[in-house]
């Protein structure tokens, strides 16, 4: 399983990139391995504003659905729209072609409570 | 065990569209003898392109056919769990069909349904004895719809105290249908985490004076008994809220505990699991609900009172939260529950929970060493296994579709979420020592399949009309159309 290094990650199986104010947000090859074939994506709109810890899209796969938390609070600048026609791309792109949302960071300092790759390979091999 | 050795003929069957031959009829209608009236133009439609013409033995011999290709309570077992597949007996069927009953016009007045109005008196009266509710709907069409209900009077309650309040407390073990009901009604969903059951601790850590409800199943999903309810419901109570708890696991608390003397305000009851009215296709389901006394003003109307030595339906309820569901709700399923609550009597009933009980946990004994069991508290009317300790790679999924190979329809796999890969045994009190024996039987087999010979189960089903199918290329892209 791949969990690259230059990317922060959450204990609800997101990661984020951060460059400057925005952050991209997606899931992790973890959380589209535990969720098998994802067969529906639901996304925010762009200029939708969201709350770290709330709602930010849901993710359906054969075995179950999900919802997505935001891990930052901020407005949405962009979504990808491809993922909803293919939602395959989760599964076969989780980190590239499967990015979910940009987000315009408007708490910087929710940034401190993320994990980095090592705390997160170690929250998963204990959970 | 069933052999994986018999045959037998599955045949194929084209669809309608397919057999259809220009001009065939199935029905000749008598000539008209009265004078011709034709609708006006706009109520009439445009002759139906490619509708199927087809004769009365065409149309038989389809679904028939489909009919065999069909697994129900009647052709084996059936454990998906969390869904109570009891047997729906025939003595049920032969009430509902009694002519008094099936020929009733739902537009008689009163007093031409006597026997129907009491019939329903009688059920809310015996619903509110097994669960210690006061006042009773038997409206809702379904489980979810008494839900919306329930969820609906909460709201109405509150609102006539003058309070507005935003968010529903649900444990992570909860059926879906809770957040999506607690939604439905404007709610905030909050999630707590459960360790196995819920903890007073947890609770607190949530409650506050914006919480209109905390919504409860008990037994959990997991099949354990929420041990802490009658504290959690203190702790709801003293902040303004009420307790609503999902009844689909009454199965394991019928004749046993009464939820509403644990502090529950609002349950619905699923007839077509606990007492054993048929589900889905066979069904429809119902969904009664009951209410504690300060809840009663809000119920949805009309519901069935005593009117001197008769019955009566009671319209005037000025806070009712109105009507759920045309007419009186599912009355021929109605007529089946009170069947079965009259056949089987209260010491009946309370044996159908020992039994439901006594059966999962002979599951659990016989199968805890093959398959891991995350929770191990003692479980009550079903037990949920998890796909850890699987050889070879292989997963629930895999293990329900060896199981069609074996003759069985498969529990319910994937929930709950909070175990890895769920595998949920329901037996339900109607099924044998040998019956439940022989499924056993199968289930080690194939934990022993998944040890020597993985590709049984990767490739399963094999010997099902149709093999493994591929379910997220349906799901991604479902054809909906046949000749699209």
């Amino acid at each position: 399983m791949d969990f690259p290094e230059e990317l922060k990650y959450t204990e609800e199986h997101e990661w984020i990139m951060v460059e400057g104010d925005i952050a991209t947000i997606g899931i992790t090859d973890f959380a589209q391995d535990q969720l098998g074939d994802i067969v529906f994506v639901e996304l925010p709109e762009v200029g939708d504003t969201l709350e770290a810890g709330k709602n930010l899209g849901v993710v359906e796969s054969v075995k179950a659905v999900s919802d997505v938390y935001s891990p930052l609070s901020g407005e949405v600048v962009e979504v990808n729209e491809e993922l909803p026609d293919e939602p395959e791309t989760l599964n076969n792109s989780p980190y590239e072609s499967g990015w979910m949302i940009k987000l315009k960071v408007s708490d910087m300092s929710g940034l401190d409570s993320l994990l980095d790759v090592s705390a997160y390979q170690e929250f998963i091999e204990n959970d | 065990m069933i052999s994986t050795e018999s045959r037998g003929l599955v045949l194929d069957e084209k669809l309608l569209f397919e057999q259809s031959q220009p001009g065939r009829i199935g029905y000749s209608i008598a000539a008209l003898d009265v004078p011709a009236v034709l609708p006006e133009s706009k109520l009439l439609r445009d002759d139906i392109s490619g509708f199927p013409e087809l004769s009365e033995v065409d149309v038989v011999r389809h679904y028939t056919r489909l009919s065999t290709w069909n697994y129900g309570v009647d052709s084996g077992f059936y454990p998906l769990g969390s869904c109570t597949m009891k047997y729906n007996p025939k003595v049920n069927e032969a009430a509902a069909r009694l002519p008094g009953f099936s020929d009733l016009h739902p537009h008689a007045p009163d007093n031409f349904s006597q026997g129907a109005l009491e019939l329903m008196y009688n059920l809310q009266c015996d619903l509110g004895e097994v669960s210690g509710f006061p006042a009773m709907t038997l409206q809702p069409a379904a489980g979810a719809q008494g839900e919306f209900a329930g969820m609906l009077m909460i709201r109405a309650w509150q609102e006539a105290k003058g309070e507005k309040r935003n968010k529903v407390i649900i444990p992570d073990t909860a059926h879906g249908t809770n957040p999506a009901s607690a939604a439905l009604c404007g709610y905030e969903v909050i999630t707590v985490p459960s360790d196995g059951v819920l903890s007073k601790e947890a609770v607190a850590a949530v409650m506050d004076d914006d919480v209109a409800a905390l919504m409860v199943t008990n037994p959990n999903t997991l099949g354990l008994f929420e041990a802490d309810i009658r504290e959690i419901c203190d702790l709801v109570h003293e902040r303004g809220g009420l307790v609503y708890s999902d009844g689909a696991n009454l199965n394991a608390l019928m004749g046993i505990s009464r939820p509403g003397d644990l502090g529950i305000d609002v349950m619905h009851f699923n007839l077509h699991k606990t007492f054993s009215t048929p589900h889905g296709g066979g069904g429809p389901g119902s969904g009664p609900v009951g209410v504690v006394e300060k809840l009663k003003p809000f119920l949805p109307v009309p519901f069935v009172v005593q009117d001197g030595d008769g019955y009566k339906l009671e319209y005037n309820c000025p806070q009712s939260i109105g009507r759920m569901k045309s007419f009186f709700g599912h009355f021929s399923i109605l007529v089946r529950a009170y069947s079965y609550i009259l056949s089987m009597g209260g010491t009946g009933l309370k044996q159908a929970t020992e039994l439901a009980v006594l059966n999962a946990n002979y599951i659990r004994a016989r199968l805890e060493g093959e398959f891991d069991l995350p929770y191990k508290q003692r479980s009550l009317h079903e037990v949920v296994f998890s796909e850890d300790g699987l050889h070879n790679d292989c997963h629930t999924l895999d293990v329900a579709k060896r199981l069609i190979d074996y003759g069985y329809h498969p529990p319910t796999i994937y929930f709950p979420l909070v175990v890895h890969g769920a595998l949920m045994i329901e037996p339900t009190e109607t099924e044998s020592r040998q019956s439940i024996d022989e499924f056993c039987d199968a289930m080690l087999a194939i934990a022993a399949e998944a040890k020597n010979s993985p590709e049984l189960l990767k490739q399963a089903p094999v010997r099902a009309k149709v093999k493994r199918l591929d379910e997220a290329t349906a799901a991604r892209k479902p054809k909906l159309r046949w000749n699209s």
